[in-house]
């Protein structure tokens, strides 16, 4: 209940700010225009696939590397939303309110956590819209468009996380959004130095990496591997974030 | 009766310094504290902690007799708070804000809209609802974070610095509020400003580097703030024997042509005697002050008193 109300406000404040509005706009348009070459591309190569046997269809062509991109695309966004979660509460001196009301720590955080995906939600939504409108002139696979929809809810979810700790630790909205960057894209490109994934240290670093159990939800491979993946990210990002709070109380 | 709010030896330190030390005090239902000390004294760390904002690093707090520490969600709800900066979000309308503020204290959903009307009224705010607090003057943000205090009607609102930066009619305003609000409700009020201690609280505390130093009623308050001295402006000023003279004068200050400064005994004041042997001697009194010592002064007095007597003596004893 109490959850609900944080993260109501939440999600009002966003939009009462121009800032999701914006962010909105331009992830829309930049999307937009990836899918529209991305159908280009598949209107040439088109007759070639004709002819072939077992050719991938519009889902792999068109509908994978959109997501792909749009995940790379709200590494770059999302911090710029969580950055003021916390960090701004605690620049307004506006957090003893809330200390103040009968709320747990656990509600505080896992309020915004809320509020903060149901925006992104909002934005997953209108990007699922998209490839939906294929249906116009052809077929999806269901089952790789959802099991693509769900990795970039769980992303998103992680990005969301690690960002909401970011703003945490700090009462300057810019240093929580550098930092939560910073940190998505370091755990972003942890594969690359892995290999082929089978030499034993490449291989946890590259298993650790935010994007290698992505890729495997984007080809449509629901691994409860890459699930628990994620959950436990977030579970843990979140934990870190109320510890931090608590904190403020004993030492600040 | 049971007090509303205990504290028991609250201690609080921050690295090596210590903040507030084995502060104890009780505030009994129905009545206005005044928590009064210079700015660094521990006022809002004390008040930190009694909301919860702040952990203890020694002590007790008791809510209602409940522990804050114990079930702290059931004893902040019982509790106000107005911190030094109102907790105001600036995008809002003050409508918004009080409706958010009423659902965090877990005030049923049906009565919300009541709660919040009558928040408003009670801090004239009415006519400002569907205002954007960003926009609104100081004074009305403050008020804001009072009716915000007192949307849950607890049994104890806290409020500290209620009155900083406000101009004297905005003052005056927030100090009837606060009487009004002395009529329902608890009250701690925190402050550096002593008159505003003297018109609205029943009893006053002070605080000093840490340590309460002086607990007692306004009355007991006025009484220790009464100075031994008088100014006197005389037209035709009288020598100095004959001021002597009179029973209860202890020494006469020069401080113009027209203009004395007399200290007394505080056992003999000598003002009735003053102005009858004016009137006989043609003097031409014209005023007749009695000088209050100001807060700075009882302030000094208080704290040099229970910590450094033999210091305070000495000096007394060089001065003279």
């Amino acid at each position: 209940m109490m959850i609900w109300t944080i993260a109501r406000r939440e999600l009002r404040s966003l939009f009462l700010s121009p800032l999701a509005w914006t962010i909105l706009a331009v992830v829309q348009a930049i999307l937009a225009y990836m899918f529209f070459s991305q159908i280009e591309f598949y209107m040439q190569i088109q007759p070639r696939l004709a002819g072939m046997q077992g050719a991938p269809g519009i889902t792999e062509l068109i509908v994978a590397p959109m997501f792909g991109n749009a995940a790379i695309i709200l590494l770059l966004i999302v911090p710029l939303i969580t950055m003021r979660l916390i960090s701004d509460e605690r620049r307004n001196q506006t957090l003893s309110l809330l200390f103040a009301a009968p709320l747990s720590m656990t509600d505080i955080i896992v309020g915004k956590f809320i509020g903060a995906v149901a925006f992104l939600l909002l934005m997953l939504l209108l990007i699922i819209m998209m490839p939906l409108s294929l249906l116009a002139g052809g077929t999806l696979d269901f089952g790789v468009l959802s099991s693509s929809s769900l990795g970039l809810l769980l992303l998103l979810s992680s990005f969301t996380a690690l960002g909401l700790y970011m703003s945490s630790l700090t009462a300057q909205p810019t240093v929580a959004a550098v930092g939560s960057f910073g940190a998505l894209l370091l755990l972003w490109i942890l594969d690359w130095g892995g290999g082929d994934g089978t030499a034993s240290s490449g291989g946890v670093m590259a298993y650790l990496s935010l994007v290698r159990h992505y890729e495997s939800l984007l080809k449509g491979v629901f691994n409860s591997a890459d699930i628990i993946y994620y959950l436990l990210f977030i579970l843990t990002f979140l934990i870190l974030a109320i510890r931090r709070l608590d904190a403020d109380r004993l030492q600040s | 009766m049971e007090s509303l709010l205990k504290v028991e030896q609250l201690s609080r330190t921050f690295g090596d310094v210590q903040a507030v030390s084995n502060v104890s005090f009780s505030v009994e239902r129905g009545e206005i504290l005044g928590f009064l000390g210079p700015n660094g004294a521990g006022k809002s760390t004390t008040m930190n902690m009694l909301t919860g904002n702040l952990a203890l690093s020694a002590g007790r707090i008791l809510v209602g007799g409940i522990d804050l520490l114990d079930q702290p969600c059931e004893a902040k709800a019982l509790i106000g708070y107005l911190p030094e900066q109102p907790p105001v979000y600036r995008e809002l309308t003050v409508d918004e804000y009080l409706d958010y503020c009423a659902r965090l204290n877990r005030i049923e959903r049906s009565r919300i809209r009541a709660a919040v009307a009558v928040a408003k009224e009670r801090c004239g705010l009415t006519e400002v609802g569907r205002r954007l607090i960003g926009n609104l003057s100081k004074g009305y943000q403050q008020r804001v974070g009072i009716a915000q205090a007192i949307i849950h009607v607890p049994a104890l609102v806290i409020l500290d610095e209620p009155t900083v930066g406000l101009d004297p009619i905005q003052i005056r305003e927030i100090r009837s509020l606060i009487r009004a609000l002395g009529q329902e409700h608890s009250v701690i009020l925190s402050t550096h400003i002593l008159p505003e201690v003297q018109t609205i609280c029943d009893r006053v505390q002070i605080i000093d580097k840490g340590e309460l130093v002086y607990s007692d009623t306004i009355a007991g308050l006025d009484r220790r703030m009464q100075s031994s001295s008088l100014l006197l402006a005389l037209q035709h000023p009288p020598s100095e024997q004959e001021l002597l003279a009179i029973g209860g004068v202890l020494s006469v200050d020069t401080i113009g042509e027209e203009r004395l400064r007399i200290h007394f005994d505080p056992q003999h004041n000598p003002a009735q005697q003053l102005v009858d042997s004016s009137a006989a001697g043609n003097w031409g009194m014209y005023e007749l002050i009695p000088e209050r010592m100001s807060l700075e002064e009882v302030f000094v007095d208080i704290t040099c008193s229970e910590h450094e007597p033999d210091t305070a003596k000495a000096a007394a004893l060089v001065s003279s």
